[in-house]
């Protein structure tokens, strides 16, 4: 039995505006079921679901290494790697959905190319060395973009970012720990390192989105606390990290402005090539039919699979 | 075309040609969803950790230990169906709580679906 | 910034801990502190066959399941698969180093370089002749349905078999073992609950798993013939002789299919041992093939 409905004075707007903008920048987390402005929620959504598929997507190029690698110790590595990222696309869908988002429906949106990934993965893996350089570079990258996300304003995405922050650091690391062993192996081991640097360093760089300049989203994300940090900022700290990283391996970063400048103390680089890049996230990559394709098929060819545990479990509902 | 770095891994295309524009939705297919509460150690109480979609209960206190406990058979995990969680309501003076609703969050499965539509 | 310098720190303190690993999988010198002596009156080459045997069946099955990931009914089963083929795995390689640390390597130290350890020996660099996995793991995956029933199939004969050994005189065979019991029981259910959902869940997913069902059942024919080596090892409390488990594999396989509403396929007489022996079809060929194939083409590289 429920009590009558009263009807109740409607909420003032302006007043929950005032206390959500106080709220983030108090640095104090929003929950699910604060009130949020609907451009903020919606922003959230599409940034939390492209991640969670980059997560999904991203288990492919490494995944395609995985009924070959070739040691058992290697095999376990990035088969728990792998499937790290399948837990993580998972976490992220789960903060998605706490804004009222669906996983099913964001996967559709996903195969349908009505919501994008991370246009790193539309790169082959064609040697063992990939695997390597996907750790240092690719999640290297992603690490720098992720930390700051760890205190991004909407609580459960922060939350999520925490867990999965922890986890990335072991990828990168067994990247790295992979290209140091190929290193100090065989000389068409070490050729296989160096071909791989060259072909991932630009598009890793591109991880960070376009320049400042050229970036219109950024600074309304920035007042709402869903990004921390400039795109060129964090590239910036990516290179920083990685060229002293890269002498340690006795590899050379395919850039010939690459130097240090003193004055700054941060490594200048040259210019970044965005026409491939924008050829790439529109779809023309070397790898996104396949990327799609092959999430297309998981989720049409087993549809049955998830039918038929739907209709056990209304039979055997109490 | 325009682009975001947004994101954890980075940049992704946005504008136009690419819809944000989230679909209430009608139909459900998929399993519904659970949240996950996981007791780490004896000695304190039970946390919301996330939540997970599954086919029924037993398969959704399975697949809660393989995700957020990575199988650690220590652990005391509860799952509950979402839809069957009561929040505390908007009207308890806390100007934060949007004026809607009594759920704990805003789960796609609070839509009321019909038992009669197929492939549910 | 206090906040992300705290995640940062956490970072740079963490590398250490393998805690963080999904599962707390350790990945380095599987035998690493173990007594490997083989005990008094054992034949070092019955042993090293017969965690050849254990542990290509762990190490097939592992790459058969590793075939499902990224191709999943939904991202809680990768996790769930990924879990299952990391346990095998993990059996296989502790298995495979046994096996070499009794000096059973066959023919493949003539290929693999000094540099390479002996489970990577073993596993890359020996012919599917050389390999001692029954044909139970090593069919071919099918659909989801298949897979499951072939899962159960082979994680009921392997709980039974694991179960037993952990009294075995081997100390290592038995610390295995015992490791492994949990794994499989959990291998075990998560295929029994799969195929209970597939078996009693809509006429599709029935017709496929009965389809399943009759597809597995006959390749149980190669499971329950001991080898002469088994028999050998299995008088002198070191093995299990699989004839043993016959009747309780029987016993759960038939509950779990009655209660999943599928027909009980007829039970195969036992063979003559085929897998065991070395005796395989073309799509074990095919399968090491993809497993080996990097590995072969750079023999003297370190991973």
């Amino acid at each position: 039995m429920s009590a009558p409905t009263l009807e109740r004075p409607a909420p003032d707007e302006a007043a929950l505006q005032e206390q959500f903008d106080a709220t983030v920048s108090a640095e104090h987390r929003i929950e699910p079921r604060d009130w949020m402005p609907e451009g903020y929620r919606k922003t959230l959504v599409r940034q939390i679901a492209q991640h969670a598929h980059s997560e999904i997507i991203g288990m492919q190029p490494e995944g395609d290494w995985l009924l070959a690698a070739p040691s058992l110790r290697r095999k376990a590595i990035l088969l728990a790697k792998v499937q790290d990222e399948a837990g993580h696309g998972l976490y992220l869908y789960s903060a998605a959905e706490t804004l009222g988002a669906d996983r099913a429906d964001l996967t559709d949106k996903l195969i349908e190319g009505r919501q994008k990934y991370s246009s790193i993965f539309n790169y082959p893996t064609l040697t063992y060395a990939d695997v390597g350089v996907i750790g240092w570079f690719v999640d290297g990258a992603a690490i720098c973009n992720q930390v700051p996300l760890c205190r991004s304003s909407y609580g459960p995405y922060a939350r999520a970012m925490i867990r999965i922050c922890k986890e990335e650091s072991f990828h990168q690391r067994q990247g790295y720990e992979l290209l140091m062993t190929m290193v100090r192996g065989t000389d068409e081991q070490r050729a296989m390192v160096q071909d791989a640097v060259d072909r991932w360093w630009w598009p890793s760089l591109m991880m960070f989105g376009p320049p400042d300049d050229d970036s219109p989203n950024s600074a309304q994300s920035m007042a709402w606390g869903i990004k921390r940090h400039s795109n060129d900022e964090l590239r910036q700290r990516y290179v920083d990290m990685s060229v002293p990283q890269a002498e340690v391996l006795g590899v050379t970063l395919p850039d010939p402005e690459l130097t240090y400048d003193e004055a700054s103390g941060h490594y200048r680089f040259g210019a970044i090539d965005w026409s491939e890049f924008k050829r790439v996230i529109s779809g023309d990559g070397p790898m996104n039919a396949v990327r799609i394709a092959r999430r297309r098929a998981a989720r049409d060819d087993n549809a049955w699979v998830r039918e038929a545990a739907t209709a056990y479990a209304r039979k055997h509902a109490s | 075309m325009s682009m975001t770095s947004e994101g954890g891994h980075g940049a992704v295309p946005t504008g136009p040609e690419v819809p944000v524009e989230p679909k209430a939705a009608t139909a459900r297919r998929d399993w519904p969803l659970y949240e996950v509460f996981v007791r780490g150690k004896r000695g304190i109480n039970h946390v919301h950790v996330g939540s997970l979609h599954a086919p029924d209960d037993e398969m959704a206190v399975h697949a809660a230990r393989d995700l957020y406990t990575r199988r650690n058979e220590g652990v005391s995990i509860w799952v509950v169906r979402s839809a069957d969680i009561t929040a505390s309501s908007p009207d308890e003076k806390d100007p934060m709580f949007a004026p809607s609703g009594d759920k704990v969050y805003r789960h796609p499965t609070f839509y009321e679906i019909p038992e009669n539509v197929p492939h549910m | 910034m206090a906040h992300e310098e705290t995640v940062y720190e956490a970072l740079d303190h963490a590398h250490s801990d393998e805690g963080h690993w999904a599962f707390g999988t350790g990945f380095d010198e599987p035998l690493a502190g173990v007594d490997t002596t083989v005990p008094e009156g054992v034949d070092p080459a019955d042993l090293g066959e017969y965690c050849l045997m254990l542990g290509d069946d762990a190490l097939v099955l592992a790459q058969r399941l590793t075939q499902w990931i990224t191709n999943a009914p939904e991202l809680e089963e990768e996790v769930a698969i990924g879990n299952i083929a990391l346990d095998l795995l993990g059996q296989a390689r502790l298995l495979l180093a046994r096996a070499g640390s009794v000096g059973v390597l066959g023919r493949s130290r003539e290929r693999a370089t000094e540099s390479i350890p002996d489970e990577d020996a073993l596993a890359y660099f020996r012919d599917p002749d050389e390999f001692r996995c029954t044909a139970l793991v090593e069919a071919e995956n099918g659909d989801f349905a298949h897979t499951m029933l072939r899962l159960l199939a082979a994680a009921t004969v392997r709980l039974a078999v694991l179960a037993r050994l952990r009294e075995s005189r081997d100390p290592v065979l038995a610390a295995i073992a015992a490791k492994g019991v949990n794994e499989l029981t959990y291998h075990r259910d998560h295929a029994a609950r799969w195929v209970l959902r597939l078996g009693d869940g809509t006429e599709e997913s029935h017709r496929r798993a009965q389809a399943g069902a009759e597809a597995v059942w006959p390749l149980l024919a190669d499971v329950f013939s001991a080898t002469p080596t088994e028999q050998r090892l299995a008088a002198g409390g070191i093995a299990v002789d699989p004839a043993e488990v016959r009747g309780e594999v029987h016993a759960v396989l038939t509950e779990v299919l009655g209660r999943a509403t599928l027909t009980v396929p007829g039970w195969p007489a036992d063979a003559p041992p085929r897998g065991r022996l070395g005796e395989h079809g073309p799509e074990l060929a095919e399968l090491l093939d993809e497993l080996q194939g990097l590995a072969r083409e750079h023999p003297a590289a370190t991973w």
